[in-house]
């Protein structure tokens, strides 16, 4: 399998992220030497192997279901872009 | 001793208990080389001011018992710290403040550590030569001929930093190699711990099922020491292993008598430089001296951790940086509506490594190639996984080179992904696989460049690591060849 332009275009829109003309030729390089590489698994019959997204053995545990307040609210919003009184502003979703 | 920035770890912390030095004496001295290290760039923020207060509460309270007393400790700017700009070396994140403390550093500052900067790394910890932070290049304090040399990634700033005695220990983060790959090419210890080991709470996350944050350290029983602090259960991170542990720094010992020591043919692999291979027989015979008794074992999938990890550790990238959308906090570049707005500020806020990490994640894990890419990597980490199984039922560890080379040139390797991608070739089977893995620094090359080897342990099993890779020390005896060029 190979990436085209028209696929690059699909991801940045997948993935939010808008690129340049510039970007999407380098981009289509690096993105198909690295598939042809993560290829080489192909090679492998993996029909009876297990597929694992982590490796611990652990069970999850549960945690006191108690409520913490943690009154930080001013704090968290210095880190906003733009806010106005308790509220995060974003641009326009419904026109 | 006149210089106190050369004492190890344990050593400071001995220094100020037994009150050779104040901890003020100790951090000041740390703060007159960090000014005069601008050159090396291993800083993103440093934190001096507050740090020689900090000694100085230290110093009047004459309160000294705490395990880390006093140490001046810079850590990866990966972690949250509360009040202090934490940026993960990207702009998407330079206007950061976080409100909360990272599970480790809180560990840290809770035994009278010192908080003295945050330190430089690759991008989100994504690269293998501290090329890609938005903060510009670390610089190794080795040189070849007068040239610079990239310090290794993403740990860069921390492996600098150490090497440099900028700072008296540090922690970093590795993924695929993050930690062990910069302490190879600076010549200091790193240790990844077994996933979970210790708590992810409070770390800006990159690919959370092999994230791991560690010790890098100017000798083994520094690591131990620091491992003894940021280690255990936090109910704030639900993998993080609640298991029972000693004191690593106490229990350690120079004996590996009996000790099984596995060598995988895997490993040995095409074009490896004849100095790497020398240094490996010079540490299989180094354990066989000293009474070890040498295995051939095979790792037969050990060609695939790479390419199954350049699958994996992207698709959860893809997934873990969704987060910065420029709504509630970091960078936003403005757009004429929220769509556009979330692509300008990603498009503007990454830079280009982390764009293409999370491309290839968002393509795998996307529609239509899920099952041929993201569940075959998901197999095949389950056969390298049952490799180290099979062959621990022989061995008690496993030893190999860190790296396929040692350190290298800026811009050397940034053209072809692949060629950078490779050196973590050692390295990443042990975060697919989740086991510990420490990299010791042997002896420099003939161009004075510091080789390294690794050591990887059955999961949980960090103290045999500390043991053998102590053992070698004692044998090695390692000393820093670092000439402070930049001051």
């Amino acid at each position: 399998m190979s990436i085209n332009k028209d696929t690059i275009k699909k991801i940045s829109k997948l993935a939010r992220i808008s690129v340049t003309n510039d970007e999407t030729d380098r981009l289509e390089k690096d993105l198909n030497s690295i598939l042809k590489f993560v290829e080489q698994l192909k090679e492998l019959n993996t029909d009876n192997v297990e597929p694992i997204s982590s490796v611990s053995d652990q069970d999850l545990t549960m945690n006191k279901d108690e409520v913490k307040k943690i009154n930080a609210k001013d704090d968290i919003l210095k880190n906003a872009p733009e806010k106005n009184s308790n509220y995060y502003v974003v641009p326009k979703v419904i026109e | 001793m006149s210089d106190l920035t050369k004492l190890t770890l344990v050593e400071s912390v001995k220094y100020i208990k037994e009150k050779k030095c104040s901890a003020t004496e100790l951090v000041n001295a740390y703060v007159k080389r960090i000014e005069k290290s601008d050159k090396l760039n291993c800083f993103n923020t440093k934190d001096l001011e507050n740090a020689v207060n900090k000694a100085k509460k230290i110093d009047t309270n004459k309160k000294l018992d705490k395990t880390l007393v006093g140490a001046p400790i810079a850590v990866k700017d990966l972690f949250c710290t509360k009040g202090v700009k934490t940026t993960a070396s990207s702009k998407i994140l330079s206007n950061f403040t976080p409100t909360y403390e990272s599970t480790v550093t809180e560990k840290l500052w809770n035994e009278d550590a010192i908080l003295i900067g945050k330190l430089n790394s690759d991008e989100f910890a994504m690269g293998s030569s501290n090329e890609t932070s938005s903060f510009g290049n670390v610089l190794n304090p080795y040189r070849l001929n007068n040239e610079n040399l990239v310090p290794g990634g993403s740990s860069g700033g921390c492996a600098s930093a150490v090497a440099a005695d900028l700072t008296s220990a540090t922690v970093g983060t590795d993924t695929g190699g993050s930690i062990r790959q910069p302490a190879a090419f600076t010549g200091i210890v790193g240790l990844k711990p077994t996933y979970g080991r210790c708590s992810r709470w409070g770390i800006v996350a990159f690919a959370s099922s092999l994230d791991q944050a560690g010790p890098m350290t100017k000798d083994v029983k520094d690591a131990a020491l620091i491992l003894d602090v940021i280690s255990g259960y936090d109910e704030k991170d639900s993998t993080s292993a609640n298991k029972p542990k000693s004191s690593f720094l106490n229990s350690i010992k120079n004996n590996v008598k009996g000790l099984k020591v596995g060598v995988p043919k895997e490993y040995r692999v095409d074009d490896m430089p004849k100095e790497v291979d020398d240094l490996w027989q010079e540490g299989i015979k180094i354990l066989k001296d000293n009474g070890a008794i040498i295995k051939d074992i095979s790792l037969p999938h050990t060609k695939y951790a790479l390419p199954a990890y350049y699958i994996i550790a992207p698709a959860e990238a893809s997934s873990n940086l969704a987060r910065y959308d420029g709504v509630r906090y970091g960078f936003r570049a403005e757009g004429k509506d929220l769509t556009e707005m979330y692509e300008n500020t990603r498009s503007k806020g990454f830079g280009a490594e982390v764009k293409k990490r999370i491309m290839i994640g968002t393509y795998v894990l996307s529609s239509g190639y899920y099952d041929a890419y993201y569940l075959k990597a998901q197999k095949v980490r389950n056969l390298i996984k049952m490799d180290f199984d099979n062959a621990y039922k022989d061995v008690d560890v496993i030893l190999t080179p860190t790296t396929p080379t040692a350190a290298f040139r800026f811009g050397e390797k940034t053209d072809d992904p692949i060629a950078m991608y490779l050196n973590d070739i050692f390295t990443v089977t042990a975060n697919l696989a989740g086991l510990p893995a420490i990299s010791l620094p042997i002896r420099c090359n003939k161009d004075g460049l510091p080789l390294a080897l690794q050591l990887i342990g059955k999961s949980f099993d960090e103290q045999t690591l500390l043991n053998t890779a102590y053992s070698i020390e004692q044998q090695v005896n390692f000393k820093s060849q670092v000439k402070d060029w930049w001051m």
